[in-house]
């Protein structure tokens, strides 16, 4: 091979290791977080507010969960323990989540309130949430993750390939993909196919005659806030394995999650799940510094001196505000046909 | 007693008095037809029998059973069931959905009624794996239509069912309503098209600002000269 195409390969396997592989696991968890933001926007009728903090709230019930295991030796080696402790967490999340529904929730829906006051209603959730876990966990920032942290690192991919720039796949990239895929797959079937998951759409789609259908709306809810507490859980815990738990962090996170859900149509599922890529991608392609990408592919005359980063990384959450501002002023169903809730 | 009786119903919407002692009743194999000017009270009249607005006074009886207590689930369980007038489908959900929709409390085999639907309409069997929000409103009436015929009720009330429809489409939703009939289900209609409905009424009933004004069989009403004067249009 000539020089000028392996410089070509590992410019890309560069763009790959930092960029394309990132912005794959971060919009993974966006994808998550913004399909659970998406079912209780179709079903109740409100945007959660709370979404973040509830993600910070379930990966605090996993890091209880797991330090406990840890402790007491229940691991298995290569796995991290955080994902054994998922399915106690999720309990611990549903019965969190019903019973916000059942004090907070609930009343609103019997009063037929409108979608603002719903809106109201989650940003107090929002603040009780996050309130128990810096209370319980502090408001520092921790890593969870134990077992191993590569699939492949970048040594192993160098001495493989030769090339000069090695590309690694983290365990939690691997992981959040695979899992993200799973879980969406899942969501779409139930959805699809099962008896449940039909209602959830009718009941989404016209409410009154679902009713009169012989829906059971309180059941639609409850089934709807377990779809959330899995999302929720899961989508907290892996990014959590990506890139460390700060309660604070989670409760930023809401931006670029409620931008995905705007981006693809508030409403769709499919839309969360292209609008969150969109945001990812955009954030992390925008915040990369190409200096060392353009060095590989531009003839020394040309070579940057600068580090060609179009926005700093301090600016990250602008571009979910860009992106949101955008969407909104030139298509605000979204990409893909949302709805919008009319009060009656 | 008749089949579905609602007795003196009083009802209003928050302050807004809407019903002052209004009673209508419909028998099986019987169909009864509400007609009046807008702003009557004959969708509350249909709202109260189901449930979904609480009468101030009145009962409703079913089936020789007070029902005034139940909530609209229990009624459609007993056998009612409602067609509205506007939102009437599951828009984003195919004909097939509709349908089994339509059939969700039934704990049996539903497909041997969703045979009965398509061969009532032969269109929502050619057009069964469409959304509903891209049929026609003739063919979306009918998939409303054929939702509420999935409980196998056995009184149907029936909102306006030819609302925004043409005349063709109109006479084919009377003539399916009459099959419907002369299958022995209770069939209670609120209509717009009042001359062309108290035709093929077995009973009429001409609310006026939610009161009972005339009623009777449907030739009766019709060859009321105050009724045709009044609402018939001569």
């Amino acid at each position: 091979m000539t020089s000028e195409s392996i410089d070509i390969i590992n410019a890309f396997a560069l763009l790959t290791n930092f960029v394309i592989l990132p912005a794959l696991s971060y919009g993974s968890q966006l994808a998550l977080g913004a399909l659970a933001v998406t079912l209780v926007y179709s079903i109740l009728r409100f945007s959660n507010f709370a979404q973040g903090d509830s993600m910070a709230f379930g990966t605090m019930l996993v890091i209880l969960i797991s330090s406990y295991m840890i402790s007491r030796g229940w691991t298995i080696t290569g796995v991290p323990t955080a994902l054994l402790a998922i399915p106690m967490a999720l309990i611990g999340m549903s019965i969190y989540l019903l019973t916000m529904d059942r004090l907070v929730y609930r009343h609103y829906r019997r009063i037929k309130a409108k979608s603002i006051v719903g809106i109201s209603a989650s940003i107090g959730v929002m603040f009780v949430t996050g309130g128990i876990v810096r209370f319980i966990l502090g408001a520092s920032a921790q890593r969870f993750g134990d077992g191993e942290r590569f699939i492949f690192s970048v040594r192993e991919f160098k001495a493989y390939t030769g090339l000069e720039q090695g590309i690694a796949l983290k365990t939690s990239q691997f992981l959040t993909v695979t899992i993200a895929l799973l879980l969406v797959s899942f969501l779409f079937y139930f959805l699809q196919k099962t008896k449940t998951g039909k209602a959830m759409r009718a009941y989404s789609d016209n409410k009154e005659l679902a009713l009169l259908s012989g829906i059971d709306p309180d059941k639609v809810v409850q089934i709807t806030w377990l779809l959330v507490a899995l999302f929720t859980t899961i989508a907290g815990t892996l990014y959590g394995l990506d890139k460390g738990f700060a309660p604070q962090q989670y409760h930023l996170l809401l931006l670029p999650i409620f931008a995905s859900v705007i981006v693809g149509g508030i409403g769709s599922p499919i839309g969360a799940i292209a609008g969150a890529f969109l945001v990812a991608f955009s954030e992390i392609f925008l915040t990369y510094a190409y200096k060392k990408f353009l060095i590989y592919l531009l003839p020394l005359s040309m070579h940057p001196t600068s580090l060609v980063q179009l926005i700093g990384t301090e600016y990250k959450y602008a571009i979910s505000f860009v992106i949101l501002v955008i969407v909104l002023l030139i298509k605000p169903t979204g990409l893909f046909k949302g709805k919008v809730i009319v009060d009656e | 007693m008749a089949y579905l009786e609602g007795n003196n119903l009083v009802a209003s919407y928050g302050v807004v008095p809407i019903l002052h002692e209004c009673s209508v009743e419909v028998e099986k194999g019987e169909l009864a037809v509400i007609v009046g000017p807008n702003g009557a009270g004959k969708s509350t009249v249909m709202r109260v029998l189901l449930g979904m607005l609480d009468a101030t006074s009145g009962s409703v009886k079913f089936d020789g059973k007070d029902i005034s207590m139940l909530s609209t689930q229990e009624r459609i369980n007993h056998g009612m069931a409602f067609v509205p007038q506007t939102k009437n489908v599951f828009p984003s959900m195919t004909v097939e959905e509709n349908l089994q929709m339509g059939g969700f409390i039934r704990k049996d085999d539903i497909s041997k009624t969703i045979d009965e639907v398509y061969e009532l309409f032969p269109i929502l069997h050619e057009k069964r794996k469409q959304l509903a929000e891209q049929l026609s409103g003739g063919q979306r009436q009918q998939v409303a239509f054929g939702r509420a015929m999935m409980t196998r009720p056995s009184v149907m009330l029936l909102d306006e069912p030819t609302a925004g429809v043409s005349p063709i489409v109109m006479d084919e939703i009377f003539s399916n309503i009459l099959d419907v009939r002369n299958a022995g289900m209770a069939v209670l209609m609120v209509e717009q098209n009042a001359q062309q409905a108290l035709n093929i009424a077995d009973k009429g009933y001409v609310l006026v600002s939610g009161r009972n004004e005339h009623t009777g069989t449907g030739k009766e009403l019709i060859n009321n000269p105050e009724v045709r004067k009044k609402f018939l249009g001569g």
